[in-house]
């Protein structure tokens, strides 16, 4: 590798400091505690101890996997028609795509509350209208919404980035091969914003599956997910920071397993995913 | 023999946001025939060749192949093929994918794909090119790519957009060899479209000059080179001195004080028209024997032969020999008639001058604008 110079590690420095603090030490205390017990002694009980948690586990990838499946059904077409509008129109729906984003997460959730309530607004309208109430909040279906709205810009953005950037005469060229606007979606659309997808499905996923708060609010604790089991743990004083350390650490490993089997499918292009 | 037409533009008219792009184009393309669209930027030549191929609707007009109108079919429906300037190839496939493209959509049998995909790479020597990906190839070998998955398709007509313009000198002249012998060996049509007049003279049957959105001459090489129409073909079409000449009689033409004879005919008496002299045509001779004097004011040595530029009262000539001479020498000019060509007055009349102004550098910067 080629020698940095002096100037370039000043500047890098920062960042490294950055870095270190805020990533590499976080990580270190965890895997310090999830590998001790309460007195600070080697032990793997912790990691043994987490197969309490399978259900946990099994739920949360379930739940995050069909949240990723749906964004990214909804966000594929969505990418798709921004990219055939004017400029400004993609500026505009851009922005509302961001939007919900500027607003605090907590928030967000909890006003899907007040919507999906045994008396909030659907419930309200349909008895208005004299139908039966329909049993919304503290259901799977509802946690699953929650995700989906969340985390829904995550795919849209790197889905559109990607598929605004294809150039226009290679649909040109397709066109003037035989290719009509099924096969050009097909064969070049389609295949040229696969980064888009993987970067879309890493960063819906990953937040799904680690999520707390959603199922709390919106799925009244019935599935417990893996992020409420620590987030759980960790309330309950310093006696359960061994084991919430060790889920911790066993859920990024899985977390970095999906990953490497994403990069999978992009590999050999240009840089892979994007976190 | 009568050749049919493959292609007919007839009356095309293209505005883009209130800007006429064509004005009235009428073109018959004859089928197998290599015909090259010429002209500076602007000049409505892509345009034309996106309304052939089905990326374009004209506001006006109809374009009809093979006899039948095609308003309105989508490019995909179209019996031709484009190569495009930057190639577009896809980068999501290796050199046989993207040969195999257009078979693909045709739904041929794999057996089939294979041998016409295999056919095609030997054609354009990239044979054993198949597994290669896109970014691995040289531009000159990206080129060979988009020729094969074009012509995979046994287009009726090649439709051709500046295809050598990101190609070096040496490349592009080798190129213009083989896309020649490709036309030839394929027995299709190519429509050529560049601004690179040397390249359009070799390479075609028939030059296209197209100026403003419309059609200023169609010819062969020869024809466009010899006889041109106006003064936007002469000076467009090699070097030109081009003058304002007063055609005294038949075969009699004033120009710059002297009554010259020439070949041409069929001008009322006194008839104001322009005078083209190409730069080779022009002997010089010593000043008692010139029809014409004047002194060189610059020399250019450029190899085969100089390029001087004489000045005879106040009018830069330019003039191709073989002779040395030197800057200030006083110099006879003697022109045969056959080197004398006379064009009818026409808008472009007046709009070239000599060449006071002339420098080889200008005139390379304004080669390498390519077209967008």
């Amino acid at each position: 590798m080629k020698k940095k110079s002096f100037g370039s590690r000043i500047i890098a420095a920062p960042y490294i400091v950055w870095a270190a603090i805020f990533v590499i030490v976080p990580l270190i205390i965890m895997a310090y505690f999830a590998l001790t017990d309460a007195n600070g002694a080697f032990t793997l009980a912790n990691l043994a101890g987490i197969g309490k948690y399978k259900k946990a586990f099994a739920v949360s990838i379930l739940y995050a996997v069909i949240a990723t499946i749906i964004t990214l059904l909804l966000a594929y077409p969505m990418a798709y028609f921004m990219t055939k509008m004017k400029i400004s129109s993609q500026r505009m729906i851009m922005l509302i795509v961001m939007l919900p984003m500027w607003m605090n997460f907590l928030i967000r959730t909890y006003s899907w509350i007040t919507i999906l309530a045994n008396t909030g607004l659907i419930n309200t309208f349909l008895s208005k209208i004299g139908l039966k109430p329909l049993q919304l909040i503290n259901t799977p279906g509802a946690v699953i919404l929650g995700m989906v709205y969340d985390f829904i810009p995550y795919m849209i953005l790197p889905i559109y980035s990607v598929m605004s950037k294809i150039d226009k005469s290679l649909l040109e060229a397709a066109e003037d091969l035989g290719a009509n606007g099924k096969a050009r979606l097909h064969r070049v659309i389609f295949p040229l914003s696969l980064p888009g997808v993987i970067s879309g499905i890493t960063m819906v996923f990953v937040p799904s599956v680690s999520t707390f708060y959603i199922s709390q609010k919106l799925g009244g604790n019935k599935n417990l997910l893996i992020g409420d089991a620590i987030e759980f743990l960790f309330n309950n004083g310093p006696d359960y920071y061994n084991v919430a350390s060790a889920l911790s650490m066993v859920l990024m490993v899985l977390i970095l397993i999906s990953l490497a089997v994403m990069n999978r499918f992009s590999d050999g292009d240009e840089g892979g995913v994007v976190i | 023999m009568k050749k049919e037409n493959i292609v007919e533009l007839k009356n095309i008219s293209v505005n883009f946001d209130g800007e006429q792009i064509l004005n009235g184009l009428n073109l018959d393309i004859r089928d197998k025939e290599f015909i090259t669209l010429l002209g500076p930027s602007g000049c409505g030549k892509t345009t034309t060749l996106r309304l052939i191929a089905g990326f374009l609707e004209p506001d006006s007009g109809d374009i009809m192949f093979e006899g039948k109108k095609i308003n309105g079919v989508p490019a995909y429906k179209r019996q031709v093929n484009t190569i495009f300037q930057r190639y577009a190839l896809f980068p999501h496939l290796n050199v046989y994918e993207n040969v195999a493209f257009g078979l693909r959509i045709k739904k041929l049998k794999e057996s089939e794909i294979k041998q016409k995909v295999t056919e095609m790479l030997a054609l354009v020597n990239l044979s054993g090119f198949e597994k290669r990906h896109i970014d691995t190839l040289s531009g000159g070998q990206q080129q060979r790519v988009a020729i094969a998955r074009a012509i995979a398709n046994m287009p009726k007509v090649l439709l051709l957009d500046e295809p050598l313009a990101a190609l070096d000198l040496k490349l592009r002249k080798d190129m213009q060899k083989e896309l020649k012998k490709i036309q030839q060996q394929l027995g299709i049509t190519f429509i050529f479209v560049t601004h690179d007049q040397e390249e359009a003279l070799t390479m075609s049957d028939r030059v296209v000059v197209m100026d403003g959105g419309k059609i200023q001459q169609v010819g062969t090489p020869q024809d466009i080179y010899n006889e041109p129409e106006n003064a936007f073909v002469a000076d467009f079409i090699g070097e030109s001195n081009i003058f304002d000449g007063i055609m005294k009689e038949d075969y009699r033409v004033e120009l710059s004080g002297y009554t010259f004879e020439c070949l041409d005919k069929g001008f009322s008496a006194n008839e104001p028209v322009d005078v083209v002299v190409r730069p080779e045509d022009v002997d010089i001779v010593s000043p008692e024997k010139g029809m014409l004097t004047g002194t060189v004011t610059s020399v250019a040595f450029l190899g085969v032969h100089y390029e001087i530029i004489v000045d005879i009262g106040g009018f830069k000539w330019m003039i191709q020999t073989t002779d040395e001479h030197k800057v200030n020498d006083t110099v006879g000019l003697f022109i045969e008639p056959d080197a004398i060509h006379i064009m009818k007055k026409s808008e472009y009349s007046g709009k070239y001058g000599d060449y006071s102004s002339y420098s080889e550098e200008m005139e390379h910067l304004s080669d390498v604008t390519a077209e967008e």
